[in-house]
């Protein structure tokens, strides 16, 4: 590990990875509030809604991360005069947050519909007959217990999510991948512990936090 | 719970006018931001004919965005099959009976699995011929980083598949004398494919996508070609990538609308294995197991 030794090699390291946990850390709460609203679209009573929810759902589902991220920099950035902060790194991971976020809102939507599905149609017909309305049904009765069976498919969605934002390296933001490109071009002799160093790193953080979601998707399941 | 018309009750007079209110107001919002997004468009040119004409002409399709596609669609082919390949062996790796073979084939998959598919072209396609001296071929470098990614989340999506066969059908497999590897590929593995078909098919759309990293490792798959190649010669970066973008719309959704036929059609003929209660056992209800794995 002697490529460990060069401290301006560990800032690359360290930099790469602050870079993917802000952007995870952005994401996750720009996917799950837009990945909630869309929900309540896709089920709400208004075609219209539902009609957006869904368009939404199928364009950016069937849509490479990439090719979006891609429309983040060509369309709102150049074209649209999108401008989230005058230092570039700072524009470039605001762009890289609004893509992943877009991108990720999708499957969370689907997600928590599946999730509505799990819910007994007793429990609606319930609140239904006590004289709540939609939106009261929804938010006290249902999306409770939604969420609660949606904790497992919710954190392959955050996994997925930080591998995913490495692809925002694609408009020149220096996270982890464009580091370990870097750093194998700059070092070809050290290259298996380099690969090792950056793909470890992820392993070691990511394999528990999917047991952890396993665990915590056990005990929180409403038994039925 | 079916949400159609469970979650409310049939409007009457006064929801309705709200739901009206609510059309409006929402349509009018949406028109606005189109109608914005449009003469930011204006402004910048962006309709002008020249852009969009490229697109009228044979030649951009011969020469760059259907090459593209099928540079696409090849790799994308080449990896469904290895990594389908990759994901029974592993899948039956991880129910071996011996632990020198459960606890590598269960090393590999969650490894795999926890690595950004990015991280491991680059590796693949920069760092591999830093060891072996020989450059690397670009689609292998792409295929590869498809079939151990995919193939490894597929792995775990045929064990939980294997799992939900119920017992009896093993059981009565060995009763009439078949051998553990006859009991797998015979009688396992067939009821456990038709019971993750949904799950597989839309690991296979994800493979779809994931061809399009390729572009960042400078393979002429659809998105290199189409869009970066194309705008270079008529500087239509947006244009070039909304068309794109629609072709990989299209493609992924005709994947899903046969992942859908498929489920329907094997729920209808009751063949996929049912749940104790006489339920069709619902792939999106299996358990998949703990790890990072995660299909998007």
């Amino acid at each position: 590990m002697d490529v460990l030794s060069d401290p301006l090699n560990v800032d690359v390291y360290v930099t790469g990875f602050l870079w993917i946990l802000k952007l995870t850390l952005a994401s996750v709460v720009g996917a799950l509030v837009l990945g909630v609203l869309l929900a309540a679209m896709r089920v709400s009573p208004v075609p219209v809604l539902r009609g957006f929810g869904t368009t939404w759902v199928n364009t950016f589902r069937n849509t490479p991360l990439t090719l979006i991220i891609f429309f983040c920099y060509f369309g709102l950035y150049s074209t649209l005069g999108f401008t989230a902060s005058d230092d570039i790194d700072q524009n470039n991971y605001w762009l890289g947050v609004i893509g992943l976020s877009v991108y990720t809102a999708a499957f969370v939507c689907e997600a928590i519909r599946s999730g509505i599905n799990t819910v007994p149609a007793g429990q609606a017909e319930a609140a239904r007959a006590m004289g709540m309305s939609f939106r009261q049904t929804l938010t006290m009765i249902i999306l409770p217990q939604a969420g609660r069976a949606v904790v497992a498919p919710l954190g392959s969605i955050l996994i997925a999510l930080c591998k995913n934002s490495t692809i925002v390296g694609t408009i020149g933001l220096a996270e982890s991948s464009s580091a370990m490109k870097e750093l194998i071009n700059a070092n070809g002799n050290a290259v298996i512990p380099i690969f090792f160093l950056f793909a470890g790193t992820f392993a070691a953080v990511l394999i528990p936090t999917g047991y952890l979601f396993g665990w915590l998707a056990n005990r929180l399941a409403v038994k039925r | 719970m079916s949400t159609d018309t469970v979650l409310y009750d049939h409007p009457g007079p006064r929801a309705k006018a709200r739901n009206l209110v609510l059309t409006i107001v929402f349509g009018i919002a949406l028109v606005a931001l189109l109608y914005w997004i449009y003469t930011r468009f204006d402004e910048k040119g962006q309709w002008a004919g020249a852009l969009w004409k490229p697109f009228t002409e044979s030649s951009t399709w011969t020469d760059y965005i259907v090459p593209g596609l099928i540079n696409t669609l090849e790799a994308a082919a080449v990896g469904m099959v290895l990594s389908l390949i990759f994901g029974v062996v592993f899948a039956v790796g991880r129910l071996s009976d011996h632990w020198w073979v459960r606890l590598p084939a269960g090393a590999v998959v969650e490894f795999f699995r926890a690595v950004p598919l990015l991280l491991m072209m680059f590796f693949i396609f920069f760092g591999v011929p830093f060891i072996t001296e020989e450059p690397m071929s670009i689609f292998w470098a792409v295929v590869i980083g498809l079939t151990l990614y995919n193939g490894s989340v597929l792995a775990e999506a045929f064990r939980a598949g294997v799992r939900s066969v119920p017992r009896g059908q093993s059981e009565a497999a060995y009763a009439v004398g078949m051998r553990k590897s006859q009991v797998m590929s015979h009688i396992l593995i067939p009821q456990a494919a038709r019971a993750m078909l949904p799950v597989i098919v839309s690991q296979l759309v994800v493979l779809v996508k994931d061809t399009a990293l390729g572009y960042i490792i400078s393979f002429s798959e659809l998105l290199q070609m189409g869009v970066n190649n194309l705008s270079a010669n008529f500087g239509n970066v947006l244009q070039a990538a909304i068309v794109v973008a629609a072709i990989y719309i299209a493609v992924n959704a005709a994947l899903t609308a046969f992942a859908g036929w498929l489920s329907r059609r094997t729920r209808r003929k009751g063949r996929a294995p049912r749940a104790a209660n006489g339920q069709v056992v619902m792939a999106g209800a299996l358990d998949m197991g703990g790890g990072a794995g995660g299909t998007l």
